[in-house]
């Protein structure tokens, strides 16, 4: 076969801060510690790091509580001296700043990247809420895809990707209570997760009363505005020998666009920008949608995760509705364990790096009460979608 | 006090045909002269082409509704829940879409493939295209 980067590379550590819709610290302080997580679980040090990936990186503007900066402050904070790194707001879904590092050490230019993603949601809302923070916008004219969205109230991807829900409704006679199945799963996981945000059990009656924020979209649709940090550490297939555990293989990316970049341009059946990615992903590799054995599916909302599960082709699309109804299938036990943290549906929005840990954790077999049984070997994790997605199928070592 | 308004576009050399387009009431799009592919977003070249001869084009204004939602969350103080939003596709090209709000409708009555004419609401200086069940054939 083909050399493909991915052999080159393994995860070797994975780290996780606090997590909660408001944490009392310092954004800077959950980076820290998620740092220094990952280090401690790879058995590396920082003098070790020699790459840098993170997204979105510094946007224009007031804060935003999606970003905490990118490289100028990172390497402030954690003294690093990386002889590569990048942070970009366009990339490969949220993945994008592992395919990035991974690329980079495949090429030759580091042995080990370390990725973060850092939230501070909660907080941002409540100092917006305070005034200690301008409102972002403010009253000057909107610009760029706002141009387009915002006159009309379309103001939340809440709105943007309930068009494209509706249509799976009325085209393929997907259902309320098919999405809910979605929501109830992540809840279920959550509940075994003491990491989760949101552990009380949802019932299907919750989660059909509760408040509409945009048809189809009720709360429970709605992934959760958090403050928490992910770190990822990608290192090169050589150092093996000198990490703390056995690490976990990065098998294949996908990073294709297949769309035109719009959420109102293209496709209505899914969310737009997941069929690109999706495809590309089994061009990259002999396993199979049968292989995989646990699935981490971005959930920002339900549908996202019922167009990822089309788009990889667990199913037809159409058929997402049917897969999902009732739940027995993605349950913990079920023939495709889904988001099993709880997702950000309830675990928190930690922007896909709360998937990618997950996807680590399960393979490791260190998911506690949440593990999914039969030593889990193959590992799907997809980020993204509306804007450019971006797929990994990690396995253990092998 | 007044509430404030909409979110206005910030009118540029590009789009300005676009967003003052409803003062006589006719909605229009950049197409290519060379292809005859409709440009929309607006941009100087043709996406499917590369040619540089574009120029606004008159279209009926007639539309279906692709996707739609009923907002019920306060966003902005310009807007009061409930509202319909939508992505319409133009009857000269499906491919051509708005997002937009549904007006004049009954919310329960929305669907995929409703049949929908722009309405245009002026506000300062652009004219945002609104679309309504179609009323006249």
């Amino acid at each position: 076969m083909t050399r493909r980067f991915e052999d080159d590379v393994v995860i070797s550590g994975v780290g996780r801060s606090e997590v909660g819709r408001r944490v009392d610290k310092d954004p800077l302080v959950l980076v820290r510690d998620a740092v220094d997580a990952a280090l401690a679980d790879a058995g590396l040090s920082l003098t070790d790091i020699d790459g840098l990936s993170t997204a979105p990186g510094p946007l224009p503007g007031p804060p935003m509580g999606y970003t905490v900066g990118g490289i100028e402050v990172m390497t402030e904070l954690l003294g690093l001296r990386p002889t590569w790194f990048t942070a970009s707001p366009e990339t490969m879904g949220h993945a994008g700043p592992i395919i990035d590092g991974a690329l980079a050490v495949s090429g030759g230019l580091c042995r080990h990247v370390i990725s973060i993603r850092a939230m501070w949601e909660g907080s941002h809302r409540k100092l917006l809420a305070e005034g200690a923070l301008p409102p972002p916008g403010g009253s000057s004219r909107v610009t760029g895809r706002a141009e387009w969205q915002s006159p009309f109230g379309a103001m939340s991807p809440a709105n943007w990707i309930a068009m494209q829900a509706t249509n799976h409704m009325e085209t393929f006679g997907t259902t309320r209570e098919q999405l809910g199945a979605i929501a109830l799963n992540a809840r279920a996981n959550a509940g075994r997760n003491p990491g989760a945000i949101y552990r009380e059990p949802l019932t299907m009656d919750d989660y059909l009363s509760a408040r509409t924020v945009s048809t189809p979209f009720g709360l429970y649709d709605c992934d959760v505005p958090c403050d928490g940090a992910v770190a990822v550490i990608v290192s090169h297939v050589d150092t093996v020998p000198d990490l703390r555990r056995v690490p976990v293989r990065l098998e294949a990316v996908g990073s294709a666009m297949t769309e035109r970049f719009s959420w109102d341009q293209g496709t209505m059946h899914h969310e737009p920008m997941v069929a690109g990615p999706a495809a590309h992903l089994w061009t990259r590799t002999d396993l199979r949608p049968a292989d995989v054995d646990v699935a981490q599916l971005y959930d920002g909302f339900t549908f996202n995760c019922l167009s990822w599960l089309e788009a990889l082709g667990f199913c037809a699309v159409g058929d997402g509705g049917p897969f999902v109804e009732g739940g027995a299938r993605i349950a913990l036990d079920g023939e495709l364990p889904l988001n099993t943290s709880g997702g950000q549906l309830s675990e928190g929005r930690l922007n896909g790096f709360g998937l990618i840990h997950e996807a680590v954790i399960q393979l490791r077999d260190e998911g506690g009460e949440r593990q999914v049984p039969g030593d889990p070997e193959v590992s799907l994790v997809s980020t993204g979608g509306g804007h450019p997605g971006g797929v990994l199928l990690l396995t253990t070592w092998r | 006090m007044n509430a404030p308004g909409r979110p206005l576009p910030l009118l540029t050399e590009t789009n300005r045909f676009f967003w003052t387009s409803g003062a006589d009431g006719t909605l229009r799009f950049l197409r290519c002269s060379a292809c005859r592919t409709y440009a929309h977003p607006p941009q100087p070249v043709c996406r499917s082409c590369g040619a540089t001869a574009l120029a606004p084009e008159a279209v009926s204004g007639r539309a279906t509704v692709v996707g739609w939602t009923v907002n019920h969350q306060p966003w902005h103080p310009a807007f009061a829940p409930p509202y319909v939003i939508a992505v319409v596709a133009m009857a000269e090209d499906a491919d051509v879409r708005l997002t937009t709000n549904l007006v004049e409708v009954d919310h329960d009555a929305v669907s995929i493939g409703m049949e929908v004419e722009v309405v245009f609401h002026p506000d300062d200086d652009v004219w945002l295209p609104l679309f309504r069940p179609v009323v006249s054939s």
